[in-house]
């Protein structure tokens, strides 16, 4: 997904109307950011090589040996659809969650519901956040458990997953949906063109002294 | 959708466009840079070869992996020294203000913010941290941001966001002796959800939270995003006013506090402001409360029962059994008597002046039981220094505590503080999330500073009620 002389994800805003590939399902309610990737590998300057911490703690005991985890099963391996139940992603801020699971190799995550952050950090990646009701979500779920080889078809733009011959009513935000389609979620670049008006704003607020205004000091 | 909020006030006032994505372009006023979230985000910026549009708006300081005992540097843990390091680099040069170890300054990032008065009413603030949603006691706009954001805000001083909806929190009456306000949060999470907040920005209003003095309002608006939402905020008045009149922001200006005084009262909400949403909470019958589980969520007055997960809506069941294996609670029991191993008095939600002497105040003359390990790790050097100078170090010392230099210690577990084994804490932080304090089989148990006191003294969960204020420090 992300073009490979960018590093962190900054591939210059491609268009991302769809995803597919093989699942791999996680599942539980409330799944904070401090288990997707836990604090202390967060000691890092670089996103690099963050993948294979992924969910650490809920995949090694102690000494290292493997639990039963969908990330430590060999007939996940190649998924990049992950698939989640509620409130996926809550905690700590941390962008450190996305990074790692879009460095394991993860393009998009479907699940009930996501916390905001966690949301929001994966479309700064360009990893969609799709949502559907319950029921159709442990059905998918099931489905990849029995088949982890069935391919999924997520359409951003129509707001459908596709599996077998299921078709999912899914909801991806509608920023979110017009950001990916239309390519438009580097917002570095989308807001650095308004400066004009970031600096009027600036001048607006009765808290922001003129020599803090770069360029207005005099 | 509301109108006539602090929430849209503060929002139409930093609006500078509507972006093609539908999102809105806020200019931010405040941004708040920490070592752990941000030299990604520096990085990105030197690869597009950008500049840091507002230095001047944007303060940092060291708090996540900082050592709370040795600190001569070259720090022990290489990691942490080469974070340290590039945070120094990032910000030498740049104009960017930063409270490091040697300016006195240093502390929690959203400690310091509001000590020295860069936090301040009607403003946006944002930081690479979930709990910036802190600053919003004062009435400013806060919240957390990713790392791709922190680059937006670096790069052209603005954060792209869509307006949220608006809930006021009314939490009536008055609370009662022992009850603090990092109770009333707990009790208003395990009410409305970890997840209740979602698309929310809390207000939170009502003669208990006006009753409140600033660290109290803190410590409550820090825990908005443990019940999911980004933001939460108080409407500033008096005490507020009072708060800020005496920080370095203003304390030698007090024209500049005149002239900005008609802008934060112009911020706060109508009287006949129209909220989505409003939840009406009983003060009064607000207990000292506890986690039992394991999300900030999972709540029990001191004195009431563990819930059957077999009685909690259905989607709460299977995280709920999880948490009580987790914890090795049964439903039908109570918190108290819970025994634990390790006290923690530290974290941006309850590491302020006021926490440690309201501590101390139990603390004194009392000793620390032999079973437990103890610490008070400060917010802030300011708040260490205007602790010893008051004794309190003395005080937890004396009792058996150890009394550690600031930074966010066990609250994370990204520094030497961690839990071993299977330890459980009683901790005054925010996250009582498996693995979060360091060790994945470890127990967290959240409370409220003097709840963490009376834990630290009996070796068990205790009611702090039960137990008599031994000294007014
Ligand atoms: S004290 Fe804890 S919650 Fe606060 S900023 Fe530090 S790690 Fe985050």
């Amino acid at each position: 997904m992300s073009s490979p002389e960018f590093s962190d994800g900054e591939a210059p805003a491609e268009k991302v109307t769809e995803v597919s590939g093989t699942g791999i399902p996680v599942r539980g309610n409330d799944i904070d950011t401090d288990q997707i990737i836990p604090a202390r590998f967060m000691k890092v300057v670089t996103f690099d090589g963050l993948g294979q911490f992924s969910f650490f703690d809920q995949r090694f005991d102690d000494e290292d040996n493997e639990k039963d985890h969908p990330f430590n099963d060999g007939k996940y391996r190649g998924a990049n659809v992950l698939v989640v139940n509620a409130n996926f992603g809550c905690g700590s801020s941390r962008e450190h969650a996305p990074q790692a699971l879009m460095r394991w190799g993860i393009d998009a995550v479907v699940g009930e519901s996501f916390a905001e952050i966690f949301a929001g950090n994966c479309l700064a990646l360009g990893v969609p956040t799709v949502t559907a009701d319950q029921d159709d979500i442990e059905a998918l779920q099931d489905h990849v458990e029995a088949n982890p080889d069935a391919e999924i078809d997520i359409d951003v733009a129509a707001e459908t997953i596709i599996y077998d011959d299921a078709v999912i009513d899914a909801t991806v935000h509608d920023a979110q949906r017009k950001a990916l389609v239309e390519g438009v979620w580097d917002t570095t670049a989308l807001m650095g063109a308004n400066e004009g008006a970031v600096r009027e704003t600036a001048r607006s607020l009765p808290y922001v002294p003129a020599e803090h205004i770069p360029g207005d000091e005099a | 959708m509301s109108e006539g909020t602090l929430y849209d006030k503060v929002w139409d006032r930093h609006r500078v466009t509507q972006l093609p994505t539908g999102q809105d372009q806020l200019f931010v006023g405040l941004h708040l840079v920490h070592e752990v979230t941000s030299p990604q985000a520096f990085g990105m910026l030197k690869e597009r070869g950008q500049e840091i549009a507002f230095p001047e708006r944007t303060h940092a300081t060291v708090d996540h992996i900082v050592p709370t005992g040795n600190r001569d540097r070259p720090y022990r843990d290489e990691a942490a020294e080469s974070m340290m390091a590039e945070l120094e680099a990032n910000v030498r040069g740049s104009g960017i203000d930063f409270s490091d170890p040697d300016s006195g300054d240093q502390g929690i990032v959203h400690v310091i913010g509001p000590e020295q008065g860069l936090t301040q009413p009607g403003m946006t603030i944002v930081c690479g941290d979930s709990h910036t949603s802190t600053h919003g006691a004062f009435g400013a706009l806060a919240f957390g941001i990713g790392t791709s954001q922190i680059r937006d805000v670096l790069a052209t001083g603005c954060v792209a966001m869509e307006k949220q909806k608006v809930r006021k929190i009314e939490v009536t009456g008055e609370l009662g002796e022992g009850v603090t306000a990092k109770d009333v949060i707990l009790t208003i999470i395990g009410e409305l959800g970890t997840d209740g907040g979602v698309g929310y920005v809390y207000e939170y209003a009502g003669e208990a939270i006006e009753d409140l003095g600033m660290e109290g309002r803190m410590s409550i608006c820090n825990m908005s995003i443990e019940g999911g939402a980004r933001a939460g905020y108080v409407n500033p008045d008096e005490t507020t006013y009072e708060w800020l009149r005496w920080t370095d922001a203003f304390e030698d200006d007090s024209e500049g506090f005149e002239r900005l005084k008609p802008y934060w009262e112009s911020i706060r909400t109508d009287d006949d402001a129209e909220y989505d949403d409003v939840v009406t909470i009983d003060g009064s019958a607000i207990e000292p409360t506890v986690t039992w589980g394991t999300t900030p969520g999972q709540t029990a007055g001191i004195t009431g029962p563990i819930p059957d997960p077999e009685d909690l809506p259905e989607e709460d069941r299977d995280t709920a059994w999880r948490a009580q294996k987790h914890m090795r609670v049964e439903p039908g029991d109570t918190m108290e008597g819970y025994d634990i191993d390790v006290a923690f008095l530290g974290s941006c939600t309850n590491a302020r002046l006021k926490d440690l002497r309201e501590a101390a105040a139990f603390v004194e003359g009392r000793k620390v039981d032999d079973d437990v390990r103890a610490m008070v790790v400060p917010g802030s050097q300011r708040v260490r220094d205007a602790a010893e100078a008051e004794g309190l170090d003395a005080v937890f010392k004396e009792a058996g505590f150890d009394w550690r230099e600031p930074g966010c210690s066990m609250c994370l577990g990204m520094n030497d503080d961690q839990l071993e084994g299977d330890e459980a804490s009683a901790s005054s932080s925010n996250r009582n999330f498996v693995g979060r304090q360091g060790s994945k089989n470890g127990r967290t148990v959240l409370m409220s500073p003097i709840m963490v006191a009376a834990a630290a003294v009996t070796g068990e969960v205790t009611d702090v009620r039960e137990m008599e204020e031994v000294a007014t420090v």
